[in-house]
């Protein structure tokens, strides 16, 4: 079939559950009548002990068996020790078959391609696949294709009931003896646990996994005790170097500081720049930068935003300390100045991927976003966006928030360069849709702003901007003529992996590339 | 009236860097010199060569190229010309400019090869950076040697190591003393001529300060813009040279006056009292000019 996206799905992908397409950015609801799936029903009785002595030791006592799923948290990104020990221990059980659903994978988990190739694990649902171990599922055979999803597709999965986690593994900057947890204490401080908060809520048994074991009750509590079974005190959960990077310097690149001044521009003149805005900015170097113009131009224009959403960054904690932001809403913190803001600021708030991003609750914080700004690896004429794939046809990238935040805010800005190396950024079809161009409302490369057509209302507002406006098709032809046309990649049938819109149909398949 | 190109910027791309030759246009610059000179080591200066000709026959550019090519007294200078002159550049950026003799050669070189190629006579322009005391003796000599010149600018850094100073930051209001003289000197020399001045780059990304004050400082000298090394430094020094909105209503009602004045076949021309002479109305050409740039102003009926 050829879906709404215009991607050709086949009608049975072996290992995955009953295709259906995508129809449309809010086609697909909640079935009528269905209800939340949730946890085991379980208890803990007055003088029951939590504090185990080893990870094998938790293991047993969650009763993992093969064939289970299990998850982990992203939250401390390159500086994470838990997934790949906990896999260890798991494999050194001889347990095998399982599947493996982590909100995502980072560089440091290339160490977990020796596990899928004994069989420890057989397949994986997460956001995003980077470096090698995404290289090793783009281009291996698995039992079941990866499933991709979105940060908000991946709590609804849970709470349909299509993703159900046997045992979540929830590294613990902080932990009391009873299990409240919380991400802004300790010397693996990651700032929120927005991830892991879900995966406590929805896995049938929590082990809490911590260096920083604190006598009860912890405060503030991210994740409560009622919600941990099991809690396991090791020397160490993470490289602090690798969970934040001290403050995040703006980007000195000049081709992204020239695409974030695009990008600001357009925030100024598409006609939601008005006091009391919401937006969102992705955390890549051109979307990063466009906050420092957009300061310049809130302060020029006296506009404060009501709210800043997503993955946040040191720069919007000075924004809300200047005033220009009222309120932050933290999912995922990226640096030691946002970790701190959200220990000390009571206006930068924690919460969790449900409240970010998941399309099936009764209104996530995307849904009230103005502006967001994000990054593209390619773009097509179609406004299709591709983060997920490279140009040898590679995972590679992450999901992340890109089609939640895309499909809520009233304008979305897509900042990419033309031409990457001498590789055409903008294209006729992307290799990969990640995020369907009905979603995505404006194209700013370093040589041109290119509109969406169902978009007459901003192209209008952007007319007098003096930005360099063009038709997207201009930009793909400036985009061949300076880089050539690159031929399409030879792929083989096999399908390796799932991209699921976040309404949990099929937005397009990953197939493996011949090499 | 007179029509001026706008160079408030004069933005140096390295010839071996075909990234950079690639994007220096997209940032914004009103100018971009492909150079060949300083910036490329002895060992490249054939592959540079050959990448800012291909770059110049190849692509398109938004803005106005030069090339900078070596001074015609190293090995380099005149195969640079024989090499580039058929890529057709806007115009031949000459380093260490000493006399008039020297651009009437170079004219003759560009005159010979403007026709040798069917481009149009006079097409190739000239813009030559003054470097040293004998150079800045011999500026109005320079900047009057050719029709093709369009502007001289100062090194700086190397004409204050020729009078065995060096380059200072100065303070706000007189920037680096050291070039004080020299960059009024310039600026004499471009006005008489009846072409533009440019000053040096300044090289310190970091210090935007300085930057701006040294960019309020050669505006108010008299110069038209500024050489920059790289495409951060673009917008700070157009900002500086971006007319205030006072400045933008006066020259409208200047050209309004003067254009009204024509019109009725009037000879004299006021405005709120004051007469309105010819160099008040060039000045008011050149302030809507960057405001249109800047795109704070936008001529009626564009």
């Amino acid at each position: 079939m050829i879906n709404a996206a215009g991607r050709e799905i086949p009608a049975d992908i072996q290992g995955y559950k009953q295709v259906k397409g995508y129809a449309g950015a809010f086609a697909t609801r909640p079935p009528a009548g269905a209800r939340k799936a949730g946890a085991k029903l379980k208890a803990v009785y007055p003088g029951e002990n939590k504090l185990l002595n080893s990870i094998e030791e938790a293991i047993e006592a969650a009763g993992l068996k093969d064939g289970m799923t299990i998850s982990f948290h992203h939250h401390f990104r390159n500086g994470d020790y838990v997934m790949n020990a906990v896999i260890a221990a798991i494999a050194r059980k001889g347990i095998k078959g399982l599947t493996l659903a982590p909100s995502s994978f980072l560089d440091t988990n290339d160490e977990l391609i020796p596990f899928f190739q004994q069989g420890v694990l057989i397949a994986t649902e997460t956001s995003g696949l980077r470096n090698k171990l995404g290289h090793f599922l783009t281009t291996n055979h698995m039992a079941r294709p990866t499933i991709l999803r979105s940060h908000g597709g991946r709590v609804r999965a849970m709470e349909s009931g299509e993703l159900k986690i046997d045992v979540a593994f929830i590294g613990a900057p902080v932990c009391d003896t009873y299990g409240n947890i919380n991400g802004v204490h300790g010397s693996a401080a990651c700032g929120s646990m927005g991830y892991a908060m879900v995966d406590s809520r929805m896995a049938d048994t929590v082990v809490a996994i911590t260096d920083n074991l604190v006598e009860h009750p912890l405060c503030p509590v991210s994740i409560p005790q009622y919600q941990v079974d099991y809690i396991v005190k090791v020397d160490c959960i993470g490289d602090p170097k690798g969970i934040s990077t001290g403050a995040l310097r703006v980007t000195s690149n000049p081709r992204d500081l020239h695409l974030a001044k695009l990008a600001a521009k357009v925030i100024e003149h598409a006609g939601y720049f008005k006091e009391g805005f919401g937006m969102q900015l992705g955390a890549g170097a051109a979307t990063v930068a466009a906050g420092k113009y957009l300061r310049e131009v809130m302060l020029r224009e006296q506009v404060a935003a009501n709210f800043a959403i997503g993955g946040i960054v040191g720069s919007f904690c000075d924004l809300l300390d200047e005033g220009l932001i009222k309120t932050l809403f933290d999912v995922q913190s990226f640096d030691a100045r946002t970790i701190q803001s959200l220990r000390d600021n009571p206006r930068h708030q924690e919460y969790d991927c449900t409240f970010y991003a998941n399309p099936w609750n009764k209104g996530p914080m995307v849904n009230k976003l103005d502006y967001v700004v994000l990054g593209a690896t390619e773009v097509d004429i179609h406004f299709n966006v591709n983060v997920m794939t490279d140009s040898n046809g590679i995972m590679m990238g992450a999901l992340g928030g890109h089609l939640d935040a895309s499909a809520g805010a009233k304008c979305t800005i897509i900042c990419a360069p033309l031409l990457r190396g001498r590789l055409p950024m903008v294209t006729d079809a992307v290799q990969t849709v990640s995020t369907p161009g009905e979603t995505v409302d404006i194209i700013v490369t370093d040589r041109g702003v290119a509109v969406n057509p169902k978009r007459q209302d901003l192209q209008e507002n952007l007319k007098h901007s003096g930005l360099p406006l063009m038709a997207i098709e201009e930009l793909r032809d400036m985009a061949y003529e300076l880089g050539g046309k690159p031929a399409p990649l030879k792929m083989s049938d096999e399908i390796v992996a799932i991209v699921e819109y976040r309404d949990g149909t099929v937005l397009d398949v990953i197939r493996r590339p011949i090499v | 009236m007179v029509k001026e190109r706008l160079r408030r910027t004069v933005m140096y791309a390295a010839g071996n860097n075909p990234g950079l030759l690639q994007n220096a246009a997209i940032y914004g610059a009103d100018s971009v010199i492909f150079d060949v000179e300083d910036s490329v080591a002895v060992a490249e200066k054939d592959s540079a060569r050959e990448l800012v000709y291909h770059a110049l026959t190849r692509l398109k550019f938004s803005c106005e190229i030069g090339v900078r090519i070596n001074h015609i007294s190293t090995p380099w200078g005149y195969d640079d010309l024989e090499y580039l002159l058929p890529a057709k550049p806007d115009y031949i950026r000459l380093p260490k400019g000493e006399s008039g003799d020297e651009i009437k050669n170079i004219d003759a070189i560009i005159t010979k090869a403007e026709a040798e190629h069917g481009f149009e006579a006079g097409s190739i322009k000239l813009m030559v950076s003054i470097e040293s005391p004998k150079g800045l003796r011999n500026a109005y000599e320079i900047a009057s040697a050719s029709p093709r010149m369009i502007a001289i600018a100062i090194g700086g850094e190397d004409f204050a190591a020729a009078i065995k100073t060096e380059k200072t930051r100065g303070n706000s209001f007189t920037g680096g003393r050291e070039l004080f003289v020299a960059r009024s000197m310039i600026v004499f020399a471009a006005r008489e001529a009846g072409i533009q001045a440019i000053d040096s780059v300044f090289s310190d990304l970091r210090d935007e300060e300085t930057l701006i004050n040294e960019v309020m400082l050669v505006k108010e000298l008299g110069f038209d813009g500024k050489s920059c090394i790289n495409p951060r430094q673009i917008d700070i020094i157009h900002k500086v040279f971006t007319p205030s909105l006072k400045e933008v209503e006066y020259a409208q009602r200047v050209l309004t006056v003067f254009e009204d004045a024509l019109a009725r076949n009037s000879g004299v021309i006021t405005l709120d009292g004051k007469m309105i002479d010819m160099p008040m109305v060039i000045r008011a050409e050149r302030v809507l000019a960057n405001a249109c740039a800047a795109g704070i102003y936008r001529k009626e009926g564009t």
